[in-house]
């Protein structure tokens, strides 16, 4: 049946997220409704995000969406989308838009391809005060400077210094790597891990470097190049 | 005539803008270029008393942008530099007093009678800050080599690369080249591989600069100290000159140096 692949439901650490593709908004609803049914106890009295994509959405639209959310006990909490339209519907029924948003409304960060499953490839430095904010995979070519944030969804890959905030897997992948030539973040978060880099200088030559989660601790280790 | 608008900013407070803009005004119309320096640091303004002209304000620049004058009855000429013009703020009024629109207005019009119209930007990143760019050709971001004052300048380049006046180009104010050397404070090489930008210009910190304020005659007037030689070569180099940068702050320490400094301290 072609039309399940357009929606995707899947549980998070923040709850249940609905994503629901192209096709006839009312068809997408039925469907919905009927996979909601075929499992309801599990689903009963979850929280949702919702992610629609470009798609331009009426508030008629969504509120038909509420309701049957509704139906079935489901509260809907956010809406993840990069049509304005459908944001300023979901606005107007008090549905908050959910972070990260796909493109950064930090001013001088464009987000260079529309698609938030996409990686994206900034060839810059990130500079003090400025926020990239993608839900797929970071690859910045430049430093990322003090006072600067990288959240992603996926990995995080800087050809530069990282020095600022970074938050890999920032919607619950613990398994997200960040690697940096130079890696000394200010705060450096996987997942729902936390970690600041050692305090001492370095006296050795700095290397490029990668972390990810290791029973339980964010640990970095040298690139090897294997 | 067209001339170029040059904003000088930083972001952090007190790390030398309206002392450099003051003296690269100087140094600019000492070599014998036309320069009006703006104010707009409104509200808290004090350009006019670095350059020793506040018993002689009778209009400002709110009076400019709300019609109680002209533009040009406003302005305030040096009185040994006949090139040289002063635009001062008001201190009564607050930053909203003046908007983007205004400023563009004001430089335009100056434009059209200097060679160059500096304007000294407030501290900050707020709204007095966006006005002191909007009419801006060239921006120059002033710092002193300290971790706080360098974070700023990072930040106040981010925001003006997102105007699309391009990052603009760097001065490093109150450098102390013994402490340099001592390797306790950043470096030269430290502050631009960091902030990445063009380097105008290195400064030292220099107590005649204090001397030099509270008489209100800008330290550019005479190039006795070695601040004031930094400021004449910025001023140089802004008009298009290739002046090597000044070797005391770049270049470690020789022995010949030490044996003189040992022989003069004791």
């Amino acid at each position: 049946m072609a039309e399940a692949t357009e929606i995707k439901i899947k549980g998070t650490r923040r709850g249940l997220s609905i994503t629901l593709g192209e096709g006839d908004w009312q068809q997408l609803l039925r469907e919905l409704d009927v996979r909601l049914g075929q499992a309801d106890t599990f689903f009963q009295g979850s929280q949702v995000n919702l992610h629609t994509g470009k798609r331009d959405i009426e508030q008629q639209e969504l509120e038909e969406l509420i309701s049957i959310l509704a139906n079935h006990n489901i509260e809907l909490v956010s809406l993840q989308t990069s049509s304005e339209f459908a944001a300023e519907a979901a606005q107007a029924l008090g549905v908050k838009l959910a972070l990260p948003e796909p493109i950064s409304t930090q001013p001088g960060i464009r987000a260079l391809t529309e698609d938030p499953s996409e990686g994206l490839l900034l060839r810059r430095t990130l500079r003090s005060g400025q926020s990239l904010q993608h839900t797929g995979h970071v690859v910045i070519i430049g430093d990322v400077n003090p006072g600067a944030e990288i959240i992603a969804g996926g990995d995080v890959v800087v050809w530069g210094k990282l020095r600022g905030m970074v938050h890999a897997g920032a919607l619950g992948d613990n398994e997200a790597i960040v690697c940096a030539l130079e890696l000394t973040p200010t705060q450096l978060r996987i997942g729902s891990y936390i970690a600041i880099s050692p305090s001492e200088k370095r006296s050795k030559g700095i290397q490029p470097e990668v972390a990810s989660v290791l029973d339980g601790r964010i640990v970095a280790k040298p690139w090897s190049g294997k | 005539m067209s001339g170029r608008v040059i904003t000088i900013t930083s972001g952090k407070g007190g790390v030398g803008k309206t002392t450099i803009t003051a003296n690269l005004a100087v140094a600019l119309a000492l070599l014998g270029r036309h320069v009006t320096a703006i104010d707009a640091d409104i509200g808290l303004r004090n350009l006019d008393v670095i350059m020793g002209m506040e018993s002689r304000i009778i209009y400002d620049i709110v009076d400019v942008v709300e019609g109680r004058c002209h533009l040009y009855q406003a302005l305030i000429r040096d009185k040994r530099l006949p090139g040289l013009h002063l635009l001062p703020a008001s201190q009564t009024h607050d930053k909203t007093a003046v908007n983007a629109e205004d400023m563009v207005a004001i430089c335009q019009e100056l434009k059209g009678d200097n060679d160059f119209v500096l304007i000294d930007s407030p501290a900050g990143i707020e709204h007095g800050f966006q006005n002191a760019i909007s009419g801006a050709d060239e921006i120059i971001i002033v710092t002193t080599p300290e971790v706080s004052a360098v974070r700023s300048a990072d930040r106040i380049i981010g925001l003006i690369e997102a105007t699309g006046k391009g990052p603009g180009r760097l001065i490093i104010n109150r450098l102390k080249p013994a402490m340099v050397r001592r390797g306790d404070m950043l470096d030269t090489f430290d502050v631009i591989e960091f902030l990445a930008i063009e380097l105008l210009g290195v400064a030292p910190e220099d107590e005649a600069i204090i001397v030099a304020a509270n008489r209100g005659i800008p330290l550019a007037y005479e190039q006795s100290t070695p601040a004031s030689r930094a400021f004449h070569n910025i001023a140089r180099r802004l008009l298009g000159e290739e002046v090597p940068f000044m070797s005391i702050f770049e270049q470690p320490d020789s022995i010949l140096n030490r044996l003189r400094r040992l022989m003069h301290l004791k």
